[in-house]
């Protein structure tokens, strides 16, 4: 276990590599999903703004 | 047959509605495709008889490089698309398309820095690869910006639009530069014409990853879009259907 953590010496490279990938995969994920749901809300607003008037 | 399909996918409520079904299969095979082909390619391939077991970054790196290409591919067609044919779902996936290609470009040239030190001796040189990715960015960054800077969202689609055209002719140069100049970068390995020059225990993962990003891109693409056609559809009746009734106003 120790040694595949140790990636031959590569360690300092390969896991920060992985890591960021990792994260801005997650970032991403996060992000899309903000921006559909701000989008939903913004329209959910402008709909009953637009029905009170009515 | 092709402009039936481009017609009925630039049909917003059709759009929202295909993209809403589509986006768990996307998501999935991408959590699927990504788990397999770290497994693979931390555990079971070899290392490399010259890197040793530094090459494993490959298997980051590599996917973020070709999402940041494809996504400005991608983002330049449907900008020239919805251009053209004045469709505005095709407006909504390039704008959709700039943020994720963006954060993946950045990442493709953190990954390759981090390659570059142990195998080249040097985060970074003024190489035409990295030189030209380094463009890619500012590009994404360039219409990410343009479009802040305008209001009215069918002048921002506009505008960008061209930006985004006249941008693409980045991208050849980008897969190229390897081939046409002198460069630290090596050579592809896979995408090319025959055989790849990879042994079968590490180009296996490898392809599982390309096909887990390319999945995970297009889950997440579907889902801005989904919400760049909200914003696009101000007046339109079928919105309520999907953000759900609002009862408590009437």
């Amino acid at each position: 276990m120790l040694k595949f953590l140790e990636m031959g010496g590569y360690a300092a490279y390969v896991w920060p590599s992985y890591a960021l990938t990792a994260l801005v995969v997650g970032l991403n994920i996060y992000w899309a999903r903000r921006s559909l749901r701000e989008a939903r809300e913004e329209t959910r607003r402008r709909l009953s703004s637009a029905r009170a008037k009515a | 047959m092709a402009w039936v399909w481009l017609h009925r996918f630039g049909s917003p409520p059709y759009f929202y509605r295909v993209a809403t079904l589509l986006t768990p299969w996307f998501g999935w095979a991408a959590a699927l495709l990504c788990a397999a082909g770290l497994i693979g390619g931390l555990v079971l391939a070899p290392p490399d008889y010259q890197q040793g077991e530094g090459f494993r970054i490959l298997y980051v790196h590599v996917p973020n490089a070709w999402l940041s290409l494809s996504t400005y591919v991608v983002m330049a067609v449907s900008a020239f698309v919805g251009l053209v044919w004045r469709i505005n779902v095709a407006h909504a996936v390039a704008a959709s398309c700039a943020a994720i290609g963006a954060s993946f470009t950045a990442v493709a040239l953190a990954t390759g820095m981090l390659w570059g030190r142990p195998m080249w001796g040097t985060y970074w040189e003024w190489d035409p690869r990295l030189t030209s990715e380094l463009l890619l960015l500012f590009l994404y960054l360039g219409y990410m910006g343009l479009r802040n800077a305008i209001d009215d969202t069918g002048r921002a689609d506009r505008a960008s639009a061209v930006l985004a055209i006249v941008g693409v002719v980045n991208v050849p140069i980008i897969h190229y530069s390897v081939i046409w100049w002198n460069s630290l970068h090596q050579a592809p390995s896979v995408m090319k014409f025959g055989k790849p020059t990879m042994a079968t225990s590490m180009l296996v993962p490898l392809l599982l990853m390309w096909a887990g990003f390319t999945a995970l891109f297009v889950a997440l693409l579907l889902i801005r879009a989904r919400g760049e056609v909200l914003r696009r559809e101000r007046n339109a009746r079928w919105t309520v259907d999907v953000v759900g009734a609002t009862q408590e106003a009437a």
